[in-house]
């Protein structure tokens, strides 16, 4: 823990233990994202401080018996810290930048609350450089589907969805019980349970073609959902790794997928390794990269898309003869 | 130490903020019970030190004179007016997507920093409940290495260097940070090129350096970095091609493209749509990846690339 880390959280616990008067310590710790030891910390410090002198009428008054009794906080003599300092440009950027994440992917009646809340949020920042300074843009789905996402997650009612699945290559039908919408690398996606399935899928939102909230409410499934803090790499780590050779001209690949173990060649070329859940997809991802990918492992994993190529260009010569080469 | 580190600083606000004039930094240094036993260049680092940290979290500590008549030694005060966050009053519906966006960041100090915000804004009275969103999870990512020195550099307005992947050493007056597609691109002045530049976080070969002191440069007053942002996207289709597309297939590029007729024999499923595209190579791309569910019949020039990249595919998989 640093001193200007501290510094800026005693800031705001005094004016919001004035406001609290008789708080739980785990409540104050709960709500400012620490725990009981480091809030007990907190507390010896600001035991220490006051006014000039610091005379014992001088000092912040802590009734540290609650504290260590009951566990609950009584503060006093300190009415010159009333206000928590006003937001800093990182702080109200950084709020600011995740609200309107947060926008992307809410349903009709709460965009309007986050864009109320935007408004009140940089009118009490005041004086800051503009919060225009930073933008994350999210391809999520049209309005109208976003809304009825949104409504079914919030009703817990089962969505009749139309989606375009991009490694099949095809559209699909499916009932689904949605269980959560989430962005992660600047897309939205729906979390849901799948009936066609059998199991958890997740649907990017831009690609779902259609959506019907149905009268059925949704089940209770007793599934995990996937831990996104670490990204998308961990969150597929159960998938089968495939390591991929890549020609300069198809590197990009690695900043546009979560990908592991990079060799650099000489010639400027990359080894990789990524997970991949659908074998459909690597198929398309080698098909797309034109020839500029090679599959060193597993054995085998790059041969549906050499048929499926050689079967293409079967076609090409039947129905086009000389004129496609 | 931290904790005595604390304390000092803690005691200085307060002392600030409480005299309501300027204070000279000898009445500082008596007022203050952590100077007391430094030596006087001590006292002078230590003191120039717990003011930048103050100052870096927001804190306005004015300096000014102290005295009307001999105004000879500065002084130093904090407004609490300046001092203060401003009322806000957010409603229940309001508090909650406050408490959604406390979630957002994936990024250690970010959210460090939007926890200290929603700290502030929870000692002013707002509530955050997150919990009737439960369902909602945006997150923003930046695992780039130099989005912390950048995202600093933009806020404090500080020229930063750094080496583009083609090697090139760049010194940028960044204006601002947009990300697309989840990945971070920085916008501003390119020093020695003299124009607007735009780079690839992870295109950076090292860490970006600061060069300059704190406000070196404007920010234009019209940027508009959605805009710039949005000239990220792929190109506005300019030209047209016809594909036969087998029912059901391709769906992406069917819904893009409008029923049209051919003269070429098809076989039974297909059905013919132009479809428009704005760059020949990454139209062929896309459309390889379709293999025998798209055929391209015009133009000529698409349909070469994408056989040719059909018979790599075919070749360099085979040759594995």
């Amino acid at each position: 823990m640093t001193s200007r880390a501290q510094v800026r959280r005693l800031l705001s616990l005094v004016p919001y233990l004035r406001e609290h008067d008789g708080v739980a310590m785990t409540d104050v710790a709960a709500a400012f994202g620490i725990n009981v030891k480091t809030l007990r910390e907190d507390l010896s410090v600001l035991w220490m401080c006051g006014m000039p002198g610091l005379t014992p009428g001088d000092l912040i008054d802590i009734d540290m018996d609650a504290v260590d009794g009951e566990g609950v906080i009584h503060l006093s003599n300190a009415d010159y810290l009333t206000r928590p300092l006003r937001l800093s440009a990182d702080e109200a950027l950084a709020l600011v930048l995740a609200l309107r994440t947060l926008r992307e992917i809410a349903g009709p009646g709460k965009r309007e609350a986050v864009d109320r809340a935007l408004k009140k949020l940089e009118a009490a920042a005041g004086n800051l450089p503009a919060t225009d300074q930073a933008t994350v843009a999210v391809t999520a789905a049209r309005d109208d589907i976003q809304a009825r996402v949104n409504d079914g997650l919030q009703r817990r009612k089962r969505l009749d969805l139309t989606y375009d699945v991009a490694s099949r290559a095809e559209t699909t039908r499916r009932m689904v019980d949605p269980l959560r919408v989430f962005v992660l690398d600047g897309y939205g996606y729906l979390e849901a349970w799948c009936y066609n399935a059998g199991g958890l899928r997740t649907f990017r939102l831009d690609r779902i073609a259609g959506v019907e909230v149905t009268a059925i409410d949704a089940a209770t499934h007793e599934v995990e959902l996937k831990d996104l803090s670490k990204g998308w790499f961990e969150a597929l780590k159960d998938a089968p790794l495939v390591t991929l050779e890549l020609q300069p001209s198809a590197t990009w690949i690695a900043e546009y997928y979560p990908t592991e173990a990079i060799t650099t060649r000489s010639d400027g070329g990359l080894i990789v390794s990524l997970h991949v859940t659908d074998p459909a997809w690597l198929r398309s991802l080698l098909l797309r990269l034109q020839g500029g990918a090679q599959v060193l492992s597993p054995p085998g994993a790059g041969d549906s898309a050499a048929e499926a190529a050689q079967e293409a260009l079967d076609q090409y010569a039947v129905l086009l003869g000389a004129a496609a080469r | 130490m931290a904790p005595r580190k604390t304390e000092r600083i803690l005691n200085l606000t307060i002392c600030l903020l409480v005299s309501g004039r300027y204070l000279p930094k000898s009445r500082i240094r008596e007022a203050v019970e952590g100077y007391h036993n430094l030596s006087d260049a001590a006292f002078e680092r230590t003191f120039e030190r717990d003011k930048d940290e103050l100052r870096s979290l927001g804190v306005p500590i004015e300096v000014g004179s102290f005295d009307p008549i001999f105004d000879d030694e500065p002084g130093y005060r904090i407004l609490s007016s300046e001092f203060a966050l401003p009322a806000i009053d957010l409603d229940a519906e309001e508090a909650a997507v406050v408490g959604v966006a406390a979630r957002v960041w994936r990024h250690a100090s970010m959210a460090e920093s939007t926890r200290s915000a929603i700290a502030k804004l929870r000692a002013a009275g707002v509530e955050p409940d997150a919990s009737q969103l439960a369902s909602l999870e945006p997150s923003v990512q930046a695992s780039e290495p130099g989005f912390e020195v950048l995202w600093n550099a933009v806020l404090d307005r500080a020229r930063v260097s750094f080496t583009y992947r083609d090697g090139s050493p760049r010194t940028l007056e960044a204006w601002g940070l947009t990300s697309f597609k989840g990945r971070w691109y920085v916008i501003g002045r390119d020093v020695d090129r003299a124009a607007t530049r735009m780079f690839k976080l992870s295109r950076m070969t090292d860490l970006p350096r600061r060069v300059s002191r704190p406000g070196s440069y404007e920010v234009p007053a019209d940027l508009d970095l959605r805009r710039l942002a949005r000239s990220l996207a792929p190109r506005e289709p300019t030209e047209t091609a016809v594909l036969a597309i087998r029912a059901g297939k391709a769906p992406a590029l069917a819904r893009r493209g409008k029923p049209t007729t051919s003269d070429v024999k098809l076989p039974a499923g297909f059905a013919v749509y132009a479809v428009g595209f704005g760059d020949l190579h990454s139209a062929a791309e896309e459309i390889t990846q379709y293999a025998a569910d798209v055929v391209v019949l015009e133009p000529a020039e698409l349909r070469e690339l994408v056989v040719r990249g059909l018979t790599a595919v075919a070749e360099s998989v085979a040759a594995a």
